[in-house]
């Protein structure tokens, strides 16, 4: 096994709101090894998009340490740390506000390749322009090098965002939510060819996404990291995960995504939650934060320890969850809503 | 056309087409929609953004912005024994018909609630300016709804909107749109931008809701799932044009039309098998210059000259399953090829 590419050990990340203090991330362990496909799922609110800035620098942690090739990058300097910043980058959400309006795509995807002093000459730049936007599928290259972002539909948009996150030669990219805004028919050309992009370029995808389907489709081969209120609560291998789910929230989550396909959609039972409110952030509930939802809740367990992340007693498999009851190999039992 | 609907039909759109008058020329966003809806039935209009749902749905009552032209068709709406002719009612009488007779939940509304007015009174308003004055007896009423899309009626009811969450805002908007018993309602991507669980507490909800109040529901809704878990019949509407219109199992299991088709092959499932999935090639239309003949050619694995020149009718072949495509028989043959 090759050691990982991004290692992230005891990550907290809080924010200022007012007096209060919001702790977005808690205890985050993770670790992705090269050409690895791994999904981070949530809901809105879990810390998934916070993970991945902290994964890019852009974000520095509260406490924890984030490797990068086995350094931390807290301790990377002038050049070390500017090899950091080009080898991981970032693709965001809305490619109508991550592009700058007054651009045109070769002005765009040139910025960076002048900044990092990655081609010599004015002629080498465009020809890596050129070789960027044939990478992702903008071709022929002339209907858009000279356009500007208003004239391009929003995949292809997206695909000017991926080519300016390869200009420099990145060997990990963190994909916010990178399809989420494009239409549905095109969706899954843009994902399919990030995927190709690993193969091609040796690129490691750390996928952040809402869409359970999705996360199984693009990390089918790779792990999915389950994310609840700022804890991670689940990761493994993606087919265990989408066939066997054993935490709680990963449970009902999956029992309560429609499926497009009317019988299967309409069969599906769906797990009922103690209750529907999401705690706040700022009061997070004493224990397991699932706890006043989990509809296996175990009194006198859930309410006292915040669980860590293991791999539960007499499983077979090695998906990680942070659910006591579980690690004690106990026998769920479901409450009634 | 006589003057009256089959009796368990409810709404009647005919041959409506829209336009948008803009300095660049006309944007063609709908173009001879046809389509009925009957009493209790839930229709999901689905599509992709810019494809024209939303402008057939702000038609149907009448809320079109200042720059569309209605170029063509009737919209014919019945209850019980009156029967109006939706594009020729005066100003009274659409407010009459208006959230009385056709409700509409508008896209992202959850966030449209006045912020410093409780509950009550946006309830009270909605309820006064349409003629209804009596406050204890909207009270009981909105108590009522709120209780049946499961929130704790009497401190919602008194709260402010900045005290509810998303979810809980988007169920008191659902209770709003029935307040005055309306026949039609109309949600506008009614579970887009919330999350997972919530989504679901929405379908839930919206499910208990028809049973009991048993009226008709239009959705638009990007979401396949969606309309999958919810509708009696699906329109895929592309192009502003509805280019398939059948039953919902009927247009995910049988479907004839090569567009619906794609759709359903490029979204992934939960289902424990790896998904073999495909784009459409290309992307939609400019509606200012659309494409000759079939809209969809440009993007379609089965085109011909055909399609090039002439506009594929929406026509039934079986039962009541219709699409519009030349090439019918090549979509079943390809389908049956690849299974």
């Amino acid at each position: 096994m090759s050691s990982p590419i991004i290692e992230l050990k005891h990550v907290y990340r809080s924010f200022k709101s007012g007096r209060q203090i919001v702790p977005v991330l808690q205890d985050i362990n993770i670790s992705v090894n090269p050409l690895e496909f791994l999904c981070l799922v949530g809901e809105s609110g879990c810390g998934k998009t916070t993970t991945g800035k902290i994964i890019c620098g852009l974000l520095p942690p509260s406490a924890g340490i984030v490797n990068f090739e086995g350094a931390d990058i807290a301790s990377l300097r002038g050049e070390e740390y500017r090899r950091f910043r080009r080898r991981v980058q970032i693709i965001h959400q809305d490619p109508y506000a991550s592009l700058n309006p007054t651009q045109t795509i070769s002005e765009m995807l040139s910025y960076p390749l002048f900044r990092h002093k990655l081609a010599s000459n004015r002629r080498g730049v465009l020809q890596r322009v050129r070789e960027l936007l044939d990478l992702v599928d903008l071709s022929p290259v002339e209907d858009f090098i000279d356009k500007y972002p208003h004239q391009l539909s929003g995949g292809q948009r997206q695909r000017v965002s991926i080519a300016r996150a390869l200009t420099t030669e990145p060997s990990v990219i963190v994909a916010d939510e990178a399809v989420s805004m494009v239409d549905v028919s095109i969706r899954i050309g843009l994902l399919q060819m990030m995927m190709d992009l690993r193969d091609r370029l040796g690129v490691t995808i750390v996928f952040i996404t809402h869409d359970l389907a999705l996360a199984k489709y693009f990390a089918w081969d790779g792990r999915i990291g389950v994310m609840y209120l700022g804890r991670l609560v689940e990761i493994g291998h993606t087919q265990q995960i989408i066939r066997e789910p054993q935490h709680p929230y990963t449970k009902v989550l999956l029992s309560a995504i429609p499926e497009p396909d009317p019988e299967k959609t309409r069969s599906k039972q769906h797990i009922q939650l103690r209750s529907e409110d999401i705690p706040r952030l700022t009061e997070l509930p004493r224990g397991c934060s699932f706890h006043p939802r989990c509809p296996w809740y175990v009194d006198q367990v859930c309410d006292r320890d915040v669980p860590e992340l293991a791999i539960p007693l007499n499983s077979a498999s090695d998906v990680e969850v942070a659910c006591l009851p579980l690690q004690q190999g106990r026998e769920l039992e479901l409450h009634d809503a | 056309m006589s003057q009256t609907l089959p009796p368990d039909v409810v709404l009647k759109v005919d041959n409506l087409s829209i336009v948008y008058r803009t300095d660049r020329g006309d944007v063609k966003a709908t173009v001879d929609v046809s389509f009925e809806l009957k009493s209790g039935e839930a229709l999901a209009l689905i599509g992709e953004s810019g494809s024209g749902k939303t402008t057939i749905s702000l038609a149907l009552i009448r809320k079109l912005p200042k720059n569309a032209v209605v170029t063509g068709g009737q919209i014919f709406y019945q209850r019980n024994d009156s029967f109006q002719d939706v594009l020729k009612l005066s100003n009274r009488q659409l407010r009459e018909f208006r959230w009385n007779e056709c409700a509409m939940v508008f896209q992202g509304a959850q966030n449209a609630f006045n912020p410093v007015l409780k509950i009550r009174k946006q309830f009270e308003d909605t309820a006064q300016s349409h003629g209804w004055t009596d406050k204890a007896g909207i009270r009981e009423r909105a108590l009522g709804l709120l209780q049946l899309v499961r929130l704790d009626p009497e401190r919602v009811y008194e709260a402010y909107p900045h005290e509810l969450s998303g979810g809980m805002k988007q169920r008191i908007l659902l209770a709003l749109a029935v307040l005055l018993s309306p026949q039609v309602v109309i949600l506008d991507e009614p579970t887009t931008a919330l999350d997972i669980l919530t989504q679901r507490a929405i379908i839930d909800v919206l499910n208990d809701m028809q049973r009991q109040l048993n009226f008709s529901i239009i959705f638009i809704s990007h979401d396949l799932s969606l309309a999958a878990e919810m509708a009696d019949h699906v329109a895929t509407v592309y192009a502003g044009q509805i280019v398939e219109l059948g039953g919902v199992n009927d247009v995910f299991y049988q479907s004839l039309h090569p567009y619906t088709q794609g759709l359903l092959t490029s979204v992934p499932t939960l289902e424990h098998t790896q998904d073999l999935l495909q784009s459409i090639p290309g992307s939609p239309p400019n509606l200012i210059t659309p494409p000759d003949g079939c809209k969809f050619h440009p993007r379609c694995a089965f085109a011909d000259d055909a399609c090039m020149k002439d506009i594929p009718p929406l026509t039934v072949d079986v039962g009541a399953h219709l699409a519009a495509c030349w090439h019918k028989d090549r979509l079943i043959e390809s389908r049956k090829a690849s299974v």
